[in-house]
């Protein structure tokens, strides 16, 4: 099968400082794709390649068509989502307004209020909070919010950068039942930066692992989840 | 007591014209995060524009529309033409252009319709209203003003187009990632500043008569109605734009030192005062963050 996101030879400097070195890699439809590596391995650095928030070369295409040299909106517009480090909240608007945001490229209005009551399912805290400054809600409110914001776009393909990050454990667990759910039923595929491997792992079909702005290891999640010298080397556990 | 209510009330008249600047300003100001020193020309050659139309024998309200339309047009032409591609420039660069915007429209006004004052018609008539406190003119000023703010609210507040606005000016990065371009959006702040300035400029000609100079002393006070009112919110805007009016209206009859001539620094005075105490004027968004 055609893979839906497919990268060849990605390179990336943040200045003289070249931070991906000619990336190869492809995510499969309707799979969820782990990329996993230690701190300052280039993992933000590649989901803000892929989606043209920084320059870059090599060759990216989307469902068959080019998208390495496209702006960020257009990309953003034939269905990625990018769950950013930080989690992009708007601080001043409210938490109702930030979710209406990400379907801001949709055309149909009335769907937005349905989207919005779904997302209000996964994330009850968020209903609660609907009329208050998203600056205000805590970080792991914030982050639930950048995943339902990024939901509302109805992606074909979600970026997510550390949706663990700043996540109690027992709503790390929650959110990757709504990860995982999501994929079930709206059929998003999924790249998926983490540090907590198991739990990425466990939801991944398929793994690479970023060793300084290069692939170094990749392979199937079980293969990896099992392989105690990659865990040993790269994992840390 | 009855001199201070005329006195009030006829600084709530000369308000509405700073308010209605001050409108404009913030209105850039939020869509760049600068100060626009050529709004006030871009106003006052909009005007020009009306007079001409209305010269050519166009009747006043169709000049009116016509003008707004023509300036909301300009507005998003000079941000797409110049402003676009100072985006990330230092900001002394910025300050360039508005200056050199400042004498191009100052002189081209200059040029094209010469430096002898003109007379500008009020479609509000002659009068006067409230005991002669105010006249017709300064009335409708304050209605056109007021409308003004309320189509605003109602647009950033109700719209889809508003909120995008909203999202674009505040967090560009994140306005991206949901797919905005925020590049039109801010477009289309300069438009919609251009086309208030407009309605400034024809609500303030009546008033001090139409030249190119008509402005430079208005638009200060304009600033400091925007800076006093916060710079982020148009009701801020227009409330420091009032306040403007009064204090200066205030200081000139009841501090015996201050005659006509010192109005304008007691003004600017009672304004850096009121910003050392609230740095973020009076309506300034306090943005509360937790990290
Ligand atoms: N804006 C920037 N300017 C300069 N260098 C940067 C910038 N952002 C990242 N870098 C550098 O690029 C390298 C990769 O950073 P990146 O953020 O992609 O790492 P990461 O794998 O996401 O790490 P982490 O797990 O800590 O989030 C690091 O060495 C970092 O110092
Ligand atoms: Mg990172």
């Amino acid at each position: 099968m055609k893979p839906l996101l497919s990268v060849r030879g990605l390179e990336a400097s943040y200045g003289d400082l070249k931070v991906l070195r000619g990336l190869d890699f492809t995510i499969a439809e309707g799979g969820v794709t782990a990329l996993l590596g230690a701190n300052g391995a280039g993992k933000t650095t590649t989901l803000r390649a892929l989606c043209g928030m920084i320059p870059r070369s090599g060759e990216v295409e989307f469902d068959g068509r080019p998208i390495s040299r496209a702006r960020t909106e257009d990309i953003v517009r034939l269905g990625i989502a990018h769950v950013p480090e930080g989690r992009g909240t708007f601080f001043n608007l409210t938490v109702e307004e930030n979710l209406e945001l990400g379907a801001m490229s949709r055309p149909a209005r009335r769907e937005v209020a349905d989207d919005v009551a779904r997302i209000y399912g996964y994330f009850p805290r968020l209903k609660e909070r609907r009329r208050q400054q998203a600056g205000t809600l805590s970080g792991g409110e914030q982050q639930m919010l950048a995943i339902g914001r990024a939901l509302m776009l109805r992606p074909r393909l979600m970026l997510l950068d550390e949706p663990s990050f700043g996540l109690a454990p027992l709503v790390v667990e929650e959110v990757f039942r709504i990860l995982a759910h999501v994929r079930e039923t709206m059929k998003v595929s999924m790249l998926l930066v983490e540090q907590n491997a198991n739990f990425a792992l466990s939801l991944a079909d398929h793994a690479y692992l970023l060793e300084t702005g290069e692939i170094a290891v990749a392979g199937s999640a079980e293969e990896i989840r099992n392989d105690e010298s990659i865990r040993n080397a790269y994992l840390g556990y | 007591m009855e001199i201070l209510i005329q006195q009030i009330v006829s600084g709530v008249a000369t308000g509405a014209i700073y308010a209605c600047m001050a409108l404009a300003i913030v209105m850039i100001y939020q869509a760049i995060h600068h100060l626009n020193f050529a709004q006030g020309e871009m106003a006052m050659f909009s005007t020009f524009v009306a007079w001409q139309l209305l010269a050519w024998g166009v009747p006043y309200w169709l000049a009116f529309v016509l003008t707004v339309a023509l300036s909301f047009a300009g507005g998003i032409v000079i941000e797409r033409l110049v402003f676009r591609r100072l985006e990330n420039a230092p900001v002394l660069s910025h300050v360039v252009v508005f200056i050199a915007l400042f004498a191009i429209f100052n002189s081209l006004a200059g040029f094209i319709w010469n430096f002898e004052i003109k007379p500008f018609p009020s479609p509000f008539g002659s009068g006067a209203l409230f005991g002669g406190l105010m006249s017709p003119h300064q009335a409708g000023m304050i209605v056109v003003t007021l409308l003004v703010l309320a189509l605003l609210y109602v647009f950033f507040r109700f719209t889809r187009i508003g909120l995008a606005m909203r999202a674009a000016a505040a967090n560009p990065e994140s306005a991206r990632l949901v797919g905005i371009r925020v590049g039109w959006m801010t477009a289309l702040g300069w438009g919609m500043a251009s086309a208030i300035g407009a309605v400034a400029g024809m609500m303030i000609a009546p008033v001090v008569f139409l030249e190119p100079n008509m402005m430079v002393s208005i638009l200060l006070y304009g600033f400091a109605g925007a800076v006093l009112g916060g710079l982020t919110s148009p009701v801020g805007a227009v409330i420091g734009g009032l306040a403007v009016g009064i204090i200066e209206n205030l200081a000139g009859t009841y501090i015996p030192v201050v005659g006509p001539e010192l109005k304008l620094p007691v003004a600017l005075f009672v304004i850096v005062a009121v910003l050392v105490v609230r740095p973020s004027g009076l309506l300034g968004r306090k943005i509360v963050q937790r990290v």
